[in-house]
């Protein structure tokens, strides 16, 4: 049985805590750069929550949007690579070879996100996260390109536990570190294969919009807010 | 008097070759040099990692790209061009084809070196060649970077070939006037080569055809290199224009190119005598109306984009009309077209002088547009959180300006070794009336090789 992994974020209930954030920086032994580099814009955050300000001080209203990967089923990183290391998988993921790199950079500046990452210089980690490294993640060698992948390691390990008990795999089983770490339930993530999970339910809110949409990527992750009528209603 | 006016210019411009000056091994050794710092800060970014650059998320490509398309650029001018001119018989071209094939071959090698310096592991580039893997991996066919590869390595063949093929005659005079060495080096070169009219005759069908094939072949490699953004969902690199506009600007760049190149030959070399204002003339003509063409595409490109008003491409015009990178935007309006346009259509001001100032412009102005076609739009795609900004540093700059040096030192090679202007050619332009192969007959009667 093939899956076809997606994502809802529920915007209204995102409280912009960033724990996604460092939840995904341990899970996927992702480098931290340093403030120096950091401020030359090379940090990796596979997932970063995207702050909006709307109005003047005081009057302020913050919007917080979490943007990873979006997965999407027609990516404009997968053609443009000339040597296959950014390609589909049959789960319907964007995943990324990391062997396969040569370090082009131009799936990066294909996809409309931003977010894919370089390794623009070989990785470290500030003390003492060096010692926290993940063992079912390969770290990557410097000049290769990485992104979110959806804890495949994690839908990997559910995969081979489901299929040891010889069951399906239940709705919720696989949780991503981001979607483990939000406390306030604003990420979900499941099988759009399956149209009796949370995430398809989701996926057809109308509540539901899909990020830069008029670019025809087909993302996989589908954004849940207020309309406007009800934004106003609120006020 | 016929002969001596030949044997005259047989030894103006084979004395370049024959003859070294101290001049020219303390420039050689100058240009070495600077290659050599070029080299060097490459392998200093490949030791510590790609991070040296100015590139950043999400400025990805920055100068070492921008130079690849600049370069790439550059080398349109010389094939192309003598291609065009062969095919239409236009005689004024005879003194000018080989300055602008040697343009050709250098700038390819110089510009395909580009994308190699800019990989993340340029150790692995050779992943990109077909190769029969036990792995059984091929190159992703989808990817413009593949296509670049064939149409580059294609163009890149052909032009040597479009180079080495109008040369041999050339070979033949050197070896038949040199001894020792020389003798046995131009000797290989030139193939064999007597002179006879079978010979004349399959070079002649044989640069015809390579005329007639390379001009579909330069068009496609510019175009190909412009498909590298044009696929790509980018604010402002996704659009239709791309190819045809990208030639006209290498044409334009390459052009400029083989005006100064042409001007410094004729100075450091003395062939004022073969390179004259009427060839500076013709190619100003010639670069004025790529302006016109250029110009056009340009307001094409921004006209477009401004009526269409969608918000993320707004960002990346406006930041080159009134933003961070307007100036650079509107020095590119003066060198391509504020600069070029009066100098080459004023009767009075057309001189070569005028020529080189405005090709200069060009230069830079064409180096410009290719900066400011990758950089912007990359600066502001994507959600405006992520938008960004880049800085070259100093080793894309030593690269940059290595890159210069690189081509004045493989032109300086080359012309110590072959002659810079075809001797044969300009003979037969000389000799209107006469076939080649009948005033070679005639020299072999009497005696003497020409």
């Amino acid at each position: 049985m093939s899956h076809n992994w997606g994502m809802a974020v529920d915007l209204d209930r995102c409280t912009g805590c960033e724990a996604c954030v460092v939840a995904c920086h341990s899970e996927n032994n992702i480098p931290t750069v340093g403030a120096t580099e950091a401020a030359r814009g090379r940090a990796m955050h596979w997932i970063r929550v995207e702050r909006y300000w709307e109005g003047e001080f005081p009057d302020v209203k913050v919007k917080f949007r979490p943007v990873l990967c979006q997965q999407c089923d027609t990516a404009p990183c997968e053609p443009v690579c000339p040597t296959y290391a950014s390609s589909h998988s049959e789960d319907g993921l964007n995943s990324q070879i990391y062997n396969r790199c040569i370090g082009t950079r131009y799936c990066a500046n294909a996809c409309g996100y931003n977010v894919r990452f370089f390794n623009f210089f070989p990785p470290a980690w500030d003390k003492p996260l060096h010692l926290q490294l993940n063992p079912d993640v390969s770290v990557r060698e410097g000049g290769v390109m990485e992104k979110c992948t959806f804890c495949i390691q994690r839908i990997n390990a559910g995969k081979v536990a489901s299929g040891m008990a010889q069951r399906p795999l239940m709705d919720g089983e696989i949780q991503p570190a981001c979607v483990q770490s939000c406390s306030a339930n604003a990420l979900v993530f499941g099988d759009l294969a399956d149209p009796d999970s949370m995430v398809s339910k989701l996926a057809k809110s109308p509540r539901g919009t899909k990020l830069l949409e008029e670019l025809g990527t087909k993302p996989k992750i589908t954004y849940l807010q207020r309309g406007s009528w009800d934004d106003s209603q609120n006020k | 008097m016929t002969r001596r006016t030949s044997n005259s210019l047989t030894d103006d411009l084979l004395r370049p070759v024959l003859e070294t000056s101290t001049k020219f091994y303390v420039t050689t050794a100058l240009l070495a040099l600077i290659v050599a710092a070029g080299f060097g800060t490459w392998f200093y970014q490949i030791y510590f990692g790609l991070g040296v650059t100015g590139d950043n998320w999400p400025v990805f490509w920055g100068l070492h790209e921008t130079n690849f398309v600049f370069w790439i650029g550059i080398s349109h001018a010389g094939t192309l061009i003598s291609a065009i001119l062969r095919i239409v018989n236009a005689t004024w071209r005879r003194p000018v084809t080989r300055c602008a094939e040697v343009i050709t071959a250098f700038a390819l090698m110089i510009g395909a070196l580009f994308p190699l310096i800019h990989l993340g592991r340029p150790w692995l580039a050779w992943w990109l060649i077909p190769y029969p893997s036990e792995r059984l991996l091929w190159p992703n066919y989808r990817s413009p970077l593949v296509w670049d590869f064939f149409a580059i390595n294609t163009y890149l063949l052909s032009s040597l070939l479009f180079l080495a093929l109008p040369a041999i005659p050339d070979f033949a005079l050197i070896r038949d006037r040199t001894t020792g060495w020389r003798n046995w080096f131009y000797g290989k070169l030139s193939l064999g080569w007597q002179g006879t009219p079978k010979q004349w005759h399959r070079l002649e069908s044989a640069m015809h055809m390579m005329a007639l094939a390379i001009i579909p072949i330069a068009i496609s490699v510019h175009t190909i290199v412009s498909f590298d953004f044009s696929m790509a969902v980018v604010p402002m690199w996704h659009s239709t224009i791309f190819g045809p506009y990208f030639v006209v600007g290498a044409i334009f760049s390459g052009i400029a190119a083989l005006n100064i190149v042409m001007a410094i030959v004729r100075k450091a070399l003395h062939l004022e005598k073969y390179l004259q204002p009427i060839h500076f003339r013709n190619l100003g003509k010639l670069m004025l109306a790529m302006s016109l063409l250029w110009g056009y595409f340009v307001f094409n490109e921004r006209l477009v984009t401004w009526y269409g008003n969608t918000p993320h491409e707004m960002a990346a015009l406006w930041s080159t009309q009134m933003g961070r990178y307007s100036p650079l935007f509107w020095t590119m309006i003066v060198c391509n077209f504020v600069l070029p346009f009066p100098l080459l259509t004023i009767r009075k001001l057309r001189s070569i002088t005028a020529t080189v100032i405005a090709s200069c412009g060009v230069v830079v102005g064409m180096w410009l547009e290719r900066f400011l076609i990758i950089v912007p739009s990359l600066s502001y795609k994507g959600t405006p959180y992520s938008w960004g900004a880049y800085l070259p540093r100093w080793p894309e700059i030593v690269i940059f300006s290595s890159s210069f040096a690189a081509m004045a030192l493989l032109y300086l090679l080359f012309s110590k070794f072959i002659p810079i202007i075809s001797i044969w050619e300009m003979k037969v332009g000389e000799h209107p009336h006469i076939k080649v192969a009948a005033e070679v007959q005639e020299a072999e009667a009497a005696g003497e090789l020409i």
